[in-house]
């Protein structure tokens, strides 16, 4: 399996009579595409924003981050399952927005939206600080439902991606890159001095609107599989998650998943990444067993020496991620895991829910518990009458100058369990 | 900065006064660096001035801690010093608490900096090491050398009210406080580099170490119950009425080992839990409940079991240092083997 992915760089982003992308800029136009979000019958009523990096500008409450992506090339289409049919997306070639973002905000649960800050003391926390960015203000409906918001507001933010990724169809990308997958066989054949190593991602699903979607599927419903670390960079895995902002894995990281992205770049040199195994965190013992089980049995049955395991949430998740690494350590098989931390502001309680002395290597993601002093921003895009409200706010939090005093989990992406950031604790 | 005021903490040996012979005596105070004094102010330079020595027998303060810890506060306030070096302790155990009891003290009563240096083994480590800087340092008086030249940087650091970075970076034994800072490296590189070391077979340094965990295998399944002299053992705290032994309702400092000769059955009238940490209404009502003492019985008399241990044991599990339930649980353990337990049944709530 071989996908090209061209990347355009986007510097700025502008609204505009037409949508276009040119000389690196993205131009969106409005009305066009509000009234195309507007077809969705749920919706009340759509605004759109743009946010600059470097700008004095909070976004809140955030739900979901998207990267404007376009299939060039190669069966299927961006966002299987949503935005187009399921058919088997990953080879070809796809044109990637660099620099650009959709960003979907809305009251969905309240306590569990995020903090985007594109300038001051939180814009070091969190990656979409640095892109151009499309922000979605949706309401629902009167009565909608929750979980209807929410599928209305990742479905807007999907379409939003698609059609901005369209634009980018006929440009010439400046960089391109190329990622390969072989087979099982082909690989031993062609790296049979390597370490095989392979990736077990792990997807938020514990239900009740902390839920990941795979090809349209709902994950907590699926048992463990093999699937191409390319078919994620054509968004085969979709966020619909409404849980702490700091270590959700938003749609933009699935597509840019950064362990696959450093497994390729070691692949053939210093190991043979062999393969992307996709496992889920349900709240029931025997789903997690089971799930465990099928995980470890996979990495065993692909004769793997080393796995990366990422986990995607904390404390639940904690204990699916112990169960990962004990039965696949228990196959011989090296781990490392990539995790957060939640040891309290002062920083002295026990940081994970579960522990195994297995788990001997580790990767943290940072203290999401440390506190954090926002300063106030010029303009505020969404609305900031949650921030005392969400998961690492308290009363109090926001203060009435503006500013913020708050635990880092409420930036969205802080504590990367990807080990998209550099942040790190000891 | 004006030149850093250093106070110094010995014990009656490094202080050169004597052995243990000399263990006795009280707090005293000397001007200017004595021993390992000497090797600190060669460090320390022009940077410091060590202008005092406070020294104390080991047995003296471990018996008097609180009027010990009270005279030296008392020196070590007039001196006005910026910093308070104690030690090192290597792997003297009394010296160990000594250094870090006055560490401590300094620290949180007269809110100056303290240092301290000690073997990772020395009893001190794991009292103090959550709320005072130790450096590690060798057993013994040979890693002096290394131990001035750890300790001075941090010493400097601390008396300048610097920041400072996490443990492993600054020289001090960690102290369970987690810290945030960015990594050059993104967290996916870090955990493929890692990966690439451990499949090597080199040493790779984890970034959050496990708790540790003493973990007991189980013993083999017992063969035949029918002969089996079964003990009881709870950390649900029952005790008999009115908690004879005053076992604490939470962070438990010991056990009870009570006698059940003739007892067929715990009742409201004579048994009752010290747990502080469970709703205990069902436990007072009937004890059996935490300690089936009535089932045992039955067993017995049915022939079951062989025999009910003459004693139970008891404890309360609610927030109890694992280092006590440790100690517990080696003392209960001798208890049991030298009365012939073949079986014990461990409940908890």
């Amino acid at each position: 399996m071989k996908l090209e992915l061209g990347y355009i760089p986007i510097r700025d982003i502008q609204f505009g009579p037409k949508s276009k992308v040119d000389n690196n800029t993205l131009y969106v136009n409005k009305k066009e595409l509000s009234a195309l979000l507007l077809e969705d019958e749920g919706i009340a009523s759509v605004e759109l924003d743009l946010a600059r990096p470097g700008e004095s500008v909070r976004i809140t409450p955030v739900k979901d981050v998207i990267e404007p992506r376009v299939k060039v090339s190669g069966t299927g289409g961006i966002f299987p399952g949503w935005c187009a049919k399921v058919r088997t997306v990953g080879t070809g070639r796809t044109h990637v927005l660099k620099g650009a973002a959709v960003i979907t905000t809305g009251k969905v649960v309240g306590f569990q939206e995020g903090i985007i800050d594109m300038s001051g003391e939180g814009a070091k926390y969190t990656p979409f600080s640095k892109l151009n960015s499309l922000v979605l203000i949706i309401q629902p409906k009167e009565g909608m439902l929750q979980h209807a918001y929410e599928k209305a507001l990742r479905l807007a933010g999907l379409k939003t991606a698609e059609y901005l990724g369209k634009l980018a169809e006929h440009l010439e990308p400046e960089e391109v890159r190329t990622f390969e997958t072989l087979s099982v066989t082909d690989g031993i054949k062609m790296y049979p001095e390597l370490p095989r190593v392979g990736y077990v991602l792990m997807l938020q699903s514990q239900g009740l609107l902390h839920d990941t979607y795979v090809y349209g599927v709902d994950a907590k419903q699926t048992l463990p599989t093999l699937i191409g670390p390319t078919e994620l960079m054509d968004g085969a895995i979709v966020s619909g998650n409404c849980v702490s902002a700091c270590d959700k894995n938003t749609t933009y990281h699935h597509l840019n998943n950064p362990v696959v992205e450093d497994l390729f770049s070691e692949h053939g040199k210093t190991l043979n990444f062999v393969g992307l195994m996709i496992t889920n965190e349900n709240v029931y013992l025997a789903d997690k067993e089971r799930s465990s089980d099928r995980t470890a049995e996979l990495c065993a049955y692909l004769g793997l020496d080393g796995v990366i395991i990422s986990q995607e949430g904390f404390g639940n998740p904690d204990t699916d991620l112990i169960m990962n690494c004990k039965k696949i350590e228990a196959k011989g098989i090296k781990t490392v895991i990539i995790t957060d931390e939640y040891a309290g502001q002062d920083g002295a309680s026990q940081s994970l829910a579960d522990a195994d002395a297995a788990a001997d290597a580790v990767v943290t993601g940072g203290n999401a518990n440390m506190v954090i002093h926002l300063p106030a921003m010029d303009r505020v895009i969404g609305s900031i009458d949650q921030v005392d409200h969400i998961a690492g706010g308290w009363s109090g939090s926001l203060k009435e100058d503006g500013t913020i005093t708050a635990e880092l989990q409420v930036i969205t992406g802080a504590t990367n369990e990807l080990g998209y950031n550099t942040l790190s604790a000891r | 900065m004006n030149q850093i005021k250093v106070v110094h903490y010995l014990n009656q040996f490094f202080a050169q006064i004597g052995g243990e012979e000399k263990a006795n005596i009280p707090p005293e105070i000397k001007e200017g660096p004595i021993g390992p004094g000497m090797a600190f102010q060669a460090a320390l330079g022009d940077n410091a001035k060590m202008v005092a020595t406070i020294y104390c027998g080991d047995s003296y303060f471990n018996e008097n801690t609180e009027a010990s810890i009270e005279a030296i506060l008392m020196m070590i306030r007039e001196q006005k010093p910026d910093l308070v070096i104690c030690g090192p302790a290597f792997n003297a155990g009394r010296y160990g608490v000594a250094c870090g009891t006055v560490a401590s003290a300094v620290k949180e009563k007269l809110g100056i900096p303290a240092v301290t240096g000690m073997y990772t083994e020395n009893p001190g480590v794991d009292l103090f090491k959550s709320s005072v800087y130790i450096v590690p340092t060798k057993d013994s008086a040979i890693g002096m050398r290394d131990a001035v030249a750890a300790m001075v940087p941090l010493a400097l650091k601390l008396a300048r009210g610097e920041a400072l970075g996490p443990a492993s970076e600054e020289g001090y034994m960690p102290m369970g406080i987690r810290k945030n800072f960015f990594e050059g490296k993104r967290g996916s590189r870090r955990a493929v580099d890692m990966l690439l070391k451990k499949l090597a077979g080199e040493p790779f340094e984890t970034e959050f170490p496990m708790p540790d965990f003493d973990r007991v295998p189980p013993n083999a399944a017992v063969t035949d119950m029918r002969k089996a002299k079964v003990a009881l053992v709870t950390s649900g705290g029952i005790v008999p009425k009115g908690n004879p032994d005053r076992i604490e309702s939470s962070s438990a400092s010991k056990y009870g080992k009570y006698d059940l000769e003739g007892v067929s059955d715990l009742t409201d009238v004579n048994y009752e839990t010290a747990h502080g940490g469970y709703d205990p209404t069902y436990a007072n009502d009937d004890a059996d409940r935490v300690l089936p003492v009535d089932m045992l019985r039955e067993f017995e008399k049915d022939g079951k079991i062989g025999s009910l241990s003459r004693y139970f044991y008891s404890t309360v599990g609610n927030g109890t240092a694992v280092a006590s339930a440790k100690k517990f649980a080696q003392e209960i353990s001798k208890d049991l083997v030298a009365d012939g337990i073949t079986a014990v049944i461990l409940t908890s709530t």
